[in-house]
């Protein structure tokens, strides 16, 4: 589950030609989508990559971006997991700046987080964590006052729950998008498009 | 036998059963032209602006029902397609670009007319492919065709480097069948919507069905007619939905929104059920989107499942091909006669009567597309610009046939008429084609005049010259204080003499009384024919829902109140 109600997930599967990214980013910037986040790799089939998008925007902009993504002819399938039970992971590379004099308090802070620590320099660490994105920023701050050199962050990549029979993320999704893809009218699901002056 | 890039895309287009290309070569498509010159099969039509390639396939392909095909070399050449490939995305045309791009080696390095073509055209096309290996030609152009041509169609380019096409031989092995994952085209409806929409339409006292150009496409008009008629439903055609049904149908409406007819408007405005046929809310047709058909249910039917929900809600949304949803639709709707609901229609067309066109000593162009319509029957192929002259043969043109106007809807590409026209004739040469234009739109794309005379494309060119950007003067005369700046044509040429330039007849027509002799000659003067009707030019496009607003704000011909009977 989400903590942001304007954040969606979406998982998308795609076919792995050239420019298969372009047209994705093209598609969401013609659109006016905006994508907090974008993880991308292979997936368990050949030929298909996996993508974990993380879009901001209301129901209307949700389910119109994933319409479209659907449109995509090397976009194979598109779900919106965010009302599903999930595992969002986000790993991070936190390049602190750390003293001899407080090197230990930091390594102290990383083990509160379970993160470790992967190089350790002459006068920096760097911090590898994995978790949701609220973990990720509340190590970030505890650690900020010892200064940050550097932060590289993957974005959110996210899985349904295999529950009892291991349903995987593409053949789930809000119920609103799968439904209405195949032309049903979602009771109770009611949004305004978003109005704009005559052109 | 082994063939050559180049060959096999001949190979391949004559087994997606082209026979028409429109084009123009140059450096890193030439050796497809090499090629091509020894298929008379493929006839190839040489243009004089890239753009006039892509219009005129798209003109081939709403006349034929075929997918239209058009070549380009790189760079400059590919990049003049755009406009045209925008327009046919926007009208949803199939149409395939083959462009020659510069040899692989040299991609990426900024070489002589090298444009990132794929690149450019992404949001102006269905899909694109980058060959890069000689294997790929045949599939991809299969696979382009099947993308153009099902589900929602739209252009597809193809863009092949020079030593693609030019380079290895390989056998030419024709696919079987396409490969393609991620793409599956909607067919038959869900039966539960279908029997939803039913029971809302049998429900519904005061239905409207908005015709779109999807029951052109999916060739569903027959189906159209049948529903209509079974539960007595007036129907409203959008601009590119015009031939759906014909003109002087009893049910038929017109087409409503920003010039549409006042009572198709109004009609909308008191229905209580829209259904929409393949048509997208766009807003010329929609208004003030809150609101348009305030008192209406709507159920939506259509083949792309992104446009449910985009403009409005549907309350029932209808997936599938066009076709197989009316043909499961109807049996399911009861018959009915809605006896008060049509004949309060028949009420809002004699109190707002929105073809009248007023007495004047002027030549009014409203005036030549009613001769023209009377003259021809309604039954030539029209083409249009952008502007009011595409309004008023949408308005005043009595059309018969489906696809027989066609124009450049969404997009709204000026001089789209010009190429599109050639399209159209070459694609239904048993046709007469009036391509209808403005003095404006007409000069964008004129050049493409000589491939009409080098190849007698018997196309009549109908200009309503009015000396201005008539659709722009009208806009700043109505919202911005009459400040005509950069709207009037002072220096236009000589119609007349620019015909007899290209070896075209040239015909001038300044008074009303010589429409109807000027429109005769031309069609019985065998080949093309440029008409230059000079027309009143400051005559006002009615009526006009101003942009944003909503049929409430509607300003209808200040001459046609109380006149009570419609004009045609």
């Amino acid at each position: 589950m989400n903590q942001h109600s304007d954040q969606h997930t979406i998982i998308a599967l795609v076919q792995d030609r050239p420019g298969v990214l372009t047209r994705l980013a093209s598609l969401f910037r013609r659109r006016g989508f905006n994508i907090a986040s974008l993880a991308v790799g292979a997936s368990e089939q050949k030929g298909l990559s996996r993508l974990t998008f993380v879009v901001t925007g209301d129901q209307y902009t949700v389910e119109q971006a994933t319409r479209q993504l659907d449109k995509l002819v090397d976009v194979v399938k598109v779900s919106n997991i965010t009302s599903e039970d999930v595992v969002a992971r986000e790993l991070a590379l936190i390049k602190v700046r750390a003293t001899p004099s407080n090197r230990s308090e930091i390594l102290e802070m990383a083990n509160l987080f379970r993160a470790k620590v992967v190089d350790v320099g002459t006068r920096s660490l760097v911090i590898e964590t994995t978790g949701e994105e609220d973990k990720i920023d509340a190590l970030y701050d505890l650690l900020r006052p010892f200064g940050i050199l550097e932060l590289m962050r993957t974005g959110r990549v996210a899985m349904v729950r295999g529950k009892t029979d291991g349903r995987v993320s593409d053949d789930v999704g809000a119920e609103f998008d799968q439904a209405s893809r195949n032309g049903f009218a979602v009771a109770g699901a009611r949004f305004q498009p978003g109005h704009y002056e005559g052109v | 036998m082994e063939l050559t890039g180049a060959q096999i895309v001949c190979e391949s287009l004559l087994q997606e059963g082209v026979d028409t290309i429109f084009g123009l070569p140059g450096g890193a498509v030439l050796p497809f032209y090499g090629a091509l010159s020894a298929y008379p099969g493929l006839r190839h039509i040489l243009v004089r602006h890239e753009q006039a390639a892509a219009m005129a396939a798209d003109g081939y392909s709403r006349a034929t029902g075929k997918v239209g095909v058009c070549s380009a070399t790189s760079g400059p050449g590919a990049t003049n397609l755009v406009t045209g490939l925008a327009s046919a995305q926007m009208d949803s045309v199939p149409i395939v670009c083959i462009t020659g791009q510069v040899p692989r080696a040299a991609i990426g390095r900024d070489a002589f007319q090298e444009t990132d073509i794929t690149g450019i055209t992404l949001p102006v096309t269905k899909h694109n492919y980058l060959v890069m290996d000689v294997r790929d030609i045949a599939p991809a152009i299969k696979e382009a065709f099947y993308i153009a041509r099902t589900g929602r169609p739209g252009p597809v380019l193809i863009d092949i480097p020079k030593d693609v096409l030019a380079g290895e031989k390989i056998e030419f092995v024709w696919p079987d069948e396409v490969d393609l994952p991620g793409y599956t085209p909607p067919g038959a409806p869900e039966p539960q919507q279908v029997a939803a929409a039913a029971s809302l339409i049998n429900e519904a006292q005061r239905p409207i069905i908005m015709a779109g150009h999807g029951v052109l496409i999916s060739r569903a008009w027959d189906e159209l007619r049948q529903l209509a008629e079974k539960a007595q439903i007036p129907v409203i055609t959008t601009l590119l939905g015009i031939g759906a049904l014909p003109t002087d149908h009893v049910l038929n409406l017109g087409m409503p929104g920003m010039h549409g007819m006042a009572y198709a408007s109004l009609a909308i405005d008191r229905a209580d059920l829209v259904v929409s046929l393949g048509a997208r809310f766009d807003d010329r047709v929609t208004g003030r989107i809150a609101d348009f058909a305030p008192n209406a249910k709507i159920i939506h039917c259509d083949v792309d499942p992104s446009e449910f929900n985009k403009n409005v809600i549907a309350d029932v949304p209808v997936l599938g091909d066009l076709k197989l949803s009316l043909r499961a639709l109807i049996p399911m709707v009861n018959s009915n006669v809605h006896l008060d609901w049509v004949q309060e229609t028949d009420r809002l067309r004699n109190e707002h009567p929105s073809l009248f066109i007023r007495k004047s000593d002027e030549l009014l162009p409203q005036q030549v597309l009613k001769e023209l319509s009377d003259i021809t029957g309604g039954d030539s192929i029209i083409v249009t610009g952008v502007g009011q002259h595409q309004m008023w043969a949408a308005q005043h043109y009595g059309y018969r046939e489906p696809n027989s106007l066609i124009t450049s809807g969404g997009s709204g590409a000026m001089g789209f008429e010009v190429p599109a026209a050639l399209g159209a004739k070459v694609g239904r040469p048993d046709k007469t084609v009036w391509s209808i234009a403005g003095d404006g739109g007409f000069q964008m794309t004129l050049c493409d005049l000589a491939t009409a005379a080098e190849n007698n494309i018997d196309v009549k060119y109908a200009i309503l010259n009015n000396g201005s950007l008539g659709m722009v003067r009208q806009w700043q005369d109505f919202f911005y204080e009459k400040d005509f700046f950069a709207t009037i044509y002072s220096g236009n040429p000589d119609f007349v003499k620019l015909a007899e330039a290209y070896g075209i007849r040239g015909i001038r027509v300044t008074r009303q009384d010589e429409v109807a002799g000027a429109i005769e000659e031309a069609m019985e003067t065998p080949g093309p024919v440029v008409v230059d009707f000079v027309v009143k030019e400051d005559e006002f496009v009615f009526p006009m829902i101003p942009a944003g607003e909503s049929v409430n704000e509607m300003l209808e011909e200040p001459n046609s109140q109380g006149v009570g009977v419609e004009s045609a």
